[in-house]
């Protein structure tokens, strides 16, 4: 790290010729920089705010009625005992609200309150507006709804072994309706190739499900103003979307309703496609003409879920003497949950997204998703692609010892550099390799692997992730992401964007770039993001898109707008354009900075500049490129980006073989990320995904009950029953920037907030299996499980030596 | 039916009329406005409620206002020492501890009675004190490096960022970017 990272701006100002000097040298001044985040001062003052912090005069409070019971027909609902109630202002129930609508447009299959079924316990069955929240809990008792059972299924087997019984009825005659896509692709020849092999590894493995848990539980606000302008408020990630939605469910004009999106605590992908509560807020808000809030219970947060789909997987590897990867063949079960959600994407990504950063010669994927009567499954961070990472890293493991080779010498041996992954996609960078160096290196991965004593092991894996993906949710010719810029002659640089701030720091990179393009300091710039009726179109929080889609919308238009003010200084001066640097609080000659007459401060030269083009603003926008970037084969264009992340961990664990209790001492994460725009909150995002894997491989599991104890229920909808990580459990982080420049990031970025989640997982499994011994394929290793392998392993081996 | 209670927050004594079954954080956040306490899970598990009666931390969503009558009630919006961020605040946003910030305020509050205690608090101590507070976006590293990086400030008496330019090893930490302390004052503040 440069001495000067730590604020440069501010020390440019204090002394202008000595730091101006450096700024002119050196390529980036706030780029690369331990630069505070915009929002930092608000977040640890309790200024911040949130959706529920928001309050209206005359706000009513809303709740919702959730099923009972898994699945039902509605026979009859019944409001008038709740609409006789003091306080109670309205009742709303699915039949005002009957258009179907899904985040994925092809699967449009959920309705904001259930029309005439209810497919999973929390289903959302009718919304009560009243005056406060205990009047509007206490009509919940008093709506009378009769439900006529159907079968349920809480498995994907028996879901899938029951067409006579659709959970949703068949698109086309003669589907079963319980299956919502199966994805069947083949890359070459695999059985041809899979015979060839010298070592072949197959598999089962089970990843259980998780879900996200953001501390902050779902909340919305509907208002709607005399002018006809409803407007919502709302903890989501997909502002747009959201408008889209509501103004289609709602039948009204999308250019008359306003979604804003305040600071959300923590979404994870949790957030990032309609919920029940946004379109009750609407449409009660427009029925009453009180702004109406709904806040969801921690419960209701568990139930309305979207995590991370339960897999069954059955893998294949077949692999060379030398070290090739010659196939890989998967079969994945998804098991879905009640409804579709992102399932479509989530079903290509299962195999999709498996293809780097390895050289596989062939690959073969065979996924379905089915229909469940639980919690729907959805997009959890590093969506889709978690859970045959797992299947996949443990997997290459069990190759290399069959190889006699050190894992991370053979995942070196299989790396596919830049280049096209076997399913057509187009990488340009890849630093994988460094970031094996770095995780080996700063693990004492050499004198560990195989040399701890029993109990005691490590473990590495490494994975791949997108930074966006190539095509928005509903195919549109318009730009992924815009932004829109003004420089304001006190100095004043407004951002404007799109981007979901959800924790990530989207509003600070946006500032970030527009301090490095325009010479101004930190505090000169405002951001303004996520509000439908102030700024430019961006498709939201997903897929890791931010730094790179927006990242390169800002920068398109602050370089214009840079020009503009380099252009006129210029002139001012009677010099080339190129030679007039803004950096550090000033606009100066970069050939030699201590020049005192070619010296201006900034808010000068943007007044120069705004006198000789006009009022100066500019926007930028962002396409992902379509021509030579993904395969033309159906489903080609699925899981294709504009630029790869990678990630390599390696694991140490502690595994008590008494107890079956893992205690993993430390996860070394290196995560290649193209260029760290701020490493303060790279190091952030890796920490935290580590974090996350480091929960679902140990902690987390969303589970319903079965029989007795309340079938298909919640295990524990609670923050005490399903136990995220506390500070006094999690392991030591150690966060290592890889940085390889791709060409179409912005200074060089790539994504950092999902990527480095997915080693976690199969790096603690195969760390557990260096320390005793024992493969663990299924997921969470909690201490039965490990316990139970433990005593199965001394059972078999016992047995063999009477044999 | 409503009492009329008497609350001491934040150095002031307030007269909030709230239902007598009403929780403390309800009452702080709902009544008197201070909407920096979060509510995550309303049952006591998460600890984003987290303040502080008479300088120890309370979980305020399980707590009847009743109970926190006659003690002196901080929040976060209370840490400040008046325009100026309390150091552990500082510290929070120079090592990036906060990132959607929903914990923060919880957070701080447990951190802030720990360093009334400790201004030399070790890994574990700090560990102990912050794990009735669920982060979910951090893996609590940062968290543990601010209230390292706080405590080093208050223990020796100077400023986070100077702290936190140490470690780092970086030369030329900022004095002018934001008015970050009382010691600010010094370098001719417009405060002073």
């Amino acid at each position: 790290m440069r001495s000067e990272d730590l604020f440069p701006l501010q020390e440019a100002t204090a002394d202008p010729p000595e730091a101006l000097r450096g700024l002119a040298t050196d390529g980036r001044r706030v780029i690369g920089g331990r630069n505070r985040r915009t929002d930092g001062f608000r977040k640890s003052s309790g200024k911040e705010v949130y959706t529920d912090d928001i309050t209206f005069p005359g706000m009513l409070h809303g709740k919702i009625l959730r099923s009972t019971v898994p699945h039902a027909k509605i026979r009859s609902i019944d409001p008038a005992r709740a609409l006789e109630l003091p306080g109670v202002y309205d009742v709303i129930t699915g039949r005002d609200m009957p258009t179907p609508y899904g985040i994925i447009p092809w699967t449009p299959d959920e309705h904001a309150l259930a029309l005439e079924r209810v497919r999973f316990v929390g289903d959302a069955v009718a919304c009560v507006a009243a005056v406060d929240e205990e009047t509007a809990l206490a009509a919940l008792d008093l709506i009378d709804v009769v439900y006529e059972p159907l079968p349920h299924y809480l498995d994907p087997e028996e879901a899938l072994a029951h067409p006579e019984h659709p959970i949703h009825e068949p698109r086309r005659p003669g589907q079963n309706g319980n299956i919502l896509k199966r994805v069947q692709l083949e890359f070459g020849p695999v059985d041809e190739r899979m015979r060839e092999a010298d070592v072949v590894v197959e598999g089962e493995y089970l990843f259980h499900g998780t879900t996200h848990a953001p501390i902050e539980p779902h909340c919305a606000i509907g208002r709607m103003n005399q002018n006809g302008l409803l407007e919502v408020w709302s903890a989501t990630q997909v502002p747009h979307y959201l408008q889209r939605e509501i103004a289609r469910v709602l039948g009204l004009d999308v250019a008359k309703v306003r979604v804003v999106q305040p600071a959300v605590g923590g979404a994870f992908g949790g957030k990032s496609e309609p919920f029940d509560l946004e379109f009750c807020v609407a449409l009660l808000a427009i029925r009453t003409g009180r702004p109406v809030k709904i806040l969801y219970t921690r419960e209701e947060v568990f139930y309305s879920h979207r995590g991370r789909h339960p897999m069954r997987m059955k893998y294949r590897v077949g692999a060379s003497q030398d070290g090739r990867i010659l196939a890989v063949d998967a079969t994945t079960l998804l098991d879905g949950g009640a409804y579709a959600s992102f399932g479509l994407v989530t079903t290509y990504y299962s195999g999709q997204l498996l293809t780097a950063p390895y050289e596989i010669e062939s690959y073969r994927f065979d996924s379905t998703r089915v229909y469940t009567n639980k919690a729907p499954c959805g997009p959890k961070r590093g969506h889709g692609s978690v859970q045959p990472r797992f299947a996949f890293e443990i997997s290459l493991d069990k190759v290399a010892e069959r190889l006699k080779m050190d894992p991370i010498e053979f995942r070196r041996r299989v790396f596919m550099g830049t280049g096209r992954t076997v399913n057509e996609f187009r990488v340009q960078s890849n630093g994988f390799l460094e970031c094996l160096d770095a995780v080996e290196k700063a693990s004492d991965w050499k004198i560990k692997h195989r040399r701890m004593e029993y109990g005691r092991g490590i473990g590495v894996a490494g994975s791949c992730y997108i930074s966006g993906t190539n095509y928005p949710i509903y195919p549109n010719p318009m730009p992924q992401a815009a932004v829109q810029v003004q420089v304001e002659r006190s100095g004043r640089v407004t951002v404007l964007h799109g981007a979901s701030e959800i924790g990530q720091g989207s509003d600070s990179t946006m500032a970030y770039i527009a301090c490095e393009e325009l010479g101004v300091p930190l505090d000169y710039v405002r951001v303004f993001s996520a509000d439908t009726d102030l700024v430019p179109v961006d498709l939201g929080a997903y897929s890791s898109r931010e730094t790179v889609m927006v990242g390169n919308a800002c920068l398109m238009a602050c370089r214009e707008l840079g020009n503009k003010v380099r252009t006129s200084v210029a002139r001012l001066w009677d010099v080339e354009p190129s030679r007039v640097r803004l950096a550090g609080g000033w606009a100066f000659d970069g050939q030699d900075p201590s020049c005192a007459e070619r010296r201006l401060p900034i808010p000068q030269a943007f007044q120069w500049a705004e006198a000789e083009h006009g009022t100066l603003g500019a926007v930028g926008h962002y396409n992902t490129p379509k021509e030579g970037v993904h395969g033309e084969y159906r489903g080609g264009t699925i899981g294709a980006s504009p630029a790869y992340s990678f990630t390599a961990h390696v694991a140490e664990v502690e595994v008590d073989p008494d107890t079956g209790f893992v205690d993993v001492k430390t996860i070394w994460v290196a995560h290649d990320c193209g260029r760290a725009l701020n490493p303060v909150l790279v190091e952030g995002q890796i920490e935290g995904s580590a974090y996350m894997g480091y929960a679902e491989a140990i902690f987390e599991e969303q589970a319903f009950k079965r029989g007795e104890h309340g079938e298909a229920l919640h295990d524990g909808p609670s923050l005490l029953d399903y136990r995220i990580p506390t500070s006094l459990d999690c392991p030591e982080f150690v966060p290592l920037i890889v940085e390889s420049d791709d060409p179409e990031g912005p200074y060089g970025a790539k994504e950092a907030g999902e990527g480095p989640l997915h080693p976690s997982l199969p790096a603690i499994a195969n760390a557990i299996h260096d320390a005793i011994g024992i493969r663990l394929d299924s997921l969470p290793f909690t201490p039965q499980r490990v316990w139970r392998a433990l005593r199965a392993a001394e059972a078999a081996k016992r047995s063999q030596e009477v044999a | 039916m409503k009492d009329v209670l008497t609350l001491h927050v934040n150095g002031d004594a307030l007269e909030v009329g709230v239902p007598a079954h009403a929780t403390l954080l309800e009452t702080l956040r709902y009544t008197c406005g201070f909407t920096g306490s979060k509510q995550g899970c309303d049952k006591g598990d998460c600890g984003a409620c987290t303040v502080l009666l008479d300088g120890e931390p309370f979980l305020s969503c399980i707590m009847p206002v009743y109970e926190a009558l006659g003690h002196e009630i901080t929040t976060v919006e209370g840490l400040a020492e008046g325009r100026y961020p309390h150091p552990l605040q500082d510290a929070f946003d120079l090592c990036g501890a906060a990132q959607c910030g929903f914990c923060t305020p919880g957070i701080l509050c447990s951190a802030y009675a720990l360093l009334l205690r400790n201004t030399n608090p070790g890994r574990a101590e700090i560990q102990q004190a912050l794990s009735g507070n669920l982060c979910r976006c951090t893996g609590y590293t940062k968290i543990f490096e601010a209230v390292e990086v706080a405590a080093e400030a208050l223990r020796r008496g100077r400023d986070p960022r100077d702290v936190v330019a140490e470690r780092y090893a970086l030369a030329f930490p900022s004095r002018s970017m934001q008015p970050a302390s009382p010691r600010d004052r010094e370098d001719g503040d417009a405060d002073a």
